[in-house]
């Protein structure tokens, strides 16, 4: 396909970016081989990977911990921002238009003053830095995508159908329940999905409320950069990257409305 | 309407929590950068302006110059490479491969990424291995640690952010314009300049805040590639929270950082024609799972 058409300028870039983009990952693939412990390449092993799987009780306590925060978070972001979404966009009311601009707020501030002022107001208010406060600050950076996602979602749809609904006789929440929830589900689906997404992700603002005793994935492999390069780290990176391949391949036609929605 | 307005039952939960876990926070920051500070850490109940004036001293600004520059430099950087890339994606006829390609860098780990570029410009990292190998270098080079690495890991993390909305708007586009351009007698750059680029100022625009608010905010990439030369004020909020312990200056910074994130993004959005939230509106249109069908129409919209 590519072949009949003769090399564009654009085609170029696109293909010396992809070359940029993929480097890295390449690089760390090389080097979770690597028989040595940094420094140049050796000779082949497979040590890295068995010292991941099976002496590395620490990290796998740290990628528990990021699963627990993603799921809750995602889950109590989703349940926020798809109400407020489909309140802001089916009813007028006092305060709507400052519920939807703080829809977008936490999306649109640098990442460190949402962590800065999140631990400042932490101990201002005297909550001990743990697994409950890297709860709430995720789940307020997860919900502008949801309520974004869910309100897009709920543009799209004939708001007659919910007319409809309420006309014959269903109450609201028969409404919200029967009608406009199977209605926005794939939104509320991709907004939790980019939302555990982020939070797996995160570092930034999980690093300045996170307490001891509650150090996240990114936050473990942080320490592991800082104090000492271990070529564990390169093992579980080659992991992760064929997870995230594994999980975005077979799912490949929906990248565009991701894409849109970025 | 005759039923009862259900709006603010809906809207509660997330405005109270937004109010008290986003909101509060800001206010707390604009409140702690006008008192003292305490002696180990905290405040003092004490009107000070010392934050703001420290904030003006000589060390601060040129950090907040630098910052700007970087951010101004890797944010045009970006751009300039994510338009033809975002271009080719739009015109390919394999979108999801390509947008497959751009896509998995950039749902990979953010410090695993940080930590994949120490392994190639560190001094025993890759490249000094192949250049040793082609005999360019006898000794080791130490690439890390200074604001050329700074610039180019910053770009390469935000490249995904700026090729996404400008994929998404060119693809919208309606080529045949180009080629009514080109039929009139424009050379090629010239139709790409006078008639696409104005036609995709929203994404451009998308594009241009995606990237530059972080960078100017960043702080793991500095800090993990720079070296003292290269400090961000991102880096000089965190110090001050987690070592010196100033909160009233970590709070003047924040703010400081907000407003010049906020005022450059209502410039930019102020000098180009199109306003950001009819973009925001226009580029979520396509949200939510959509079907297969539509995945791989290109022209399902005329209106841009």
């Amino acid at each position: 396909m590519k072949a009949s058409k003769r090399p564009s300028f654009s085609n170029m870039v696109f293909w010396t970016i992809v070359f940029f983009l993929f480097l890295p990952l390449l690089v760390l693939l090389l080097y979770s081989f690597n028989a040595s412990r940094g420094g140049s390449f050796t000779s082949f092993s497979t040590i890295w990977y068995e010292r991941l799987f099976l002496e590395s009780p620490e990290l796998w306590k740290a990628f528990g911990k990021s699963v627990i925060v993603a799921l809750g978070s995602a889950s109590a972001a989703a349940a926020l921002g798809s109400l407020a979404a489909v309140g802001t966009s089916r009813f007028r009311f006092r305060g709507r238009g400052y519920v939807a601009a703080m829809s977008f707020m936490p999306m649109i501030l640098p990442e460190i003053v949402v962590g800065v002022s999140l631990l400042v107001f932490f101990a201002a208010i005297g909550l001990k830095l743990g697994i409950a406060t890297i709860l709430i600050a995720h789940t307020t950076f997860n919900i502008p995508f949801v309520f974004l996602l869910v309100s897009a979602r709920l543009e799209e749809f004939d708001s007659s159908v919910i007319e409809a609904a309420r006309d014959l006789g269903a109450s609201e929440l028969q409404t919200l329940v029967r009608v406009i929830l199977p209605m926005v589900a794939p939104g509320i689906l991709s907004g939790w999905l980019t939302a555990v997404t982020l939070s797996l992700e995160d570092f930034v603002i999980t690093f300045f409320v996170a307490g001891p005793g509650s150090t996240t994935l990114p936050l473990y492999i942080y320490s592991a950069i800082r104090f000492g390069v271990s070529p564990v780290i390169n093992a579980l990176s080659v992991v992760m990257v064929a997870g995230t391949v594994l999980l975005v391949y077979p799912s490949r036609r929906f990248l565009k409305a991701f894409a849109s929605r970025a | 309407m005759r039923q009862r307005n259900f709006g603010p039952i809906y809207a509660l939960p997330q405005g109270l929590w937004l109010t008290v876990f986003f909101a509060a926070p800001l206010g707390i920051i604009v409140a702690y950068s006008f008192l003292a500070k305490g002696l180990y850490g905290g405040v003092v109940p004490q009107f000070s302006l010392a934050a703001w004036h420290t904030l003006g001293s000589p060390i601060l600004l040129s950090v907040a110059l630098r910052t700007l520059i970087v951010s101004i430099v890797a944010t045009a950087i970006t751009i300039l490479i994510a338009l033809p890339a975002g271009y080719s994606i739009a015109r390919s006829r394999n979108q999801p491969m390509r947008l497959f390609l751009i896509i998995v860098p950039f749902w990979t780990n953010f410090l695993v990424r940080v930590y994949a570029w120490i392994s190639i410009l560190g001094a025993e990292g890759f490249l000094n291995d192949l250049l040793r190998a082609i005999g360019i270098i006898d000794s080791p080079v130490q690439f890390l640690y200074n604001q050329t690495a700074v610039v180019v890991v910053l770009v390469y993390m935000y490249l995904p952010y700026a090729i996404l909305p400008l994929f998404s708007t060119i693809d919208k586009f309606d080529f045949t314009l180009l080629e009514a351009a080109r039929d009139l007698g424009a050379s090629k750059f010239d139709a790409i300049v006078r008639v696409l680029l104005p036609n995709i100022k929203g994404g451009i625009v998308t594009a241009v805040l995606f990237t530059f608010i972080p960078i100017f905010g960043a702080y793991a990439v500095p800090l993990l590639v720079g070296g003292k030369d290269s400090y961000m004020l991102g880096n000089i909020i965190a110090d001050q929270v987690t070592k010196t312990r100033n909160w009233p200056l970590a709070s003047s910074i924040s703010m400081a950082v907000t407003l010049i994130a906020a005022l450059g993004s209502l410039a930019f959005l102020w000098g180009s024609r199109r306003p950001s939230p009819a973009l925001v509106v226009d580029s979520a249109e396509d949200q939510g799972l959509v079907g297969p069908d539509t995945a791989n129409a290109g022209s399902r919209r005329g209106i841009s």
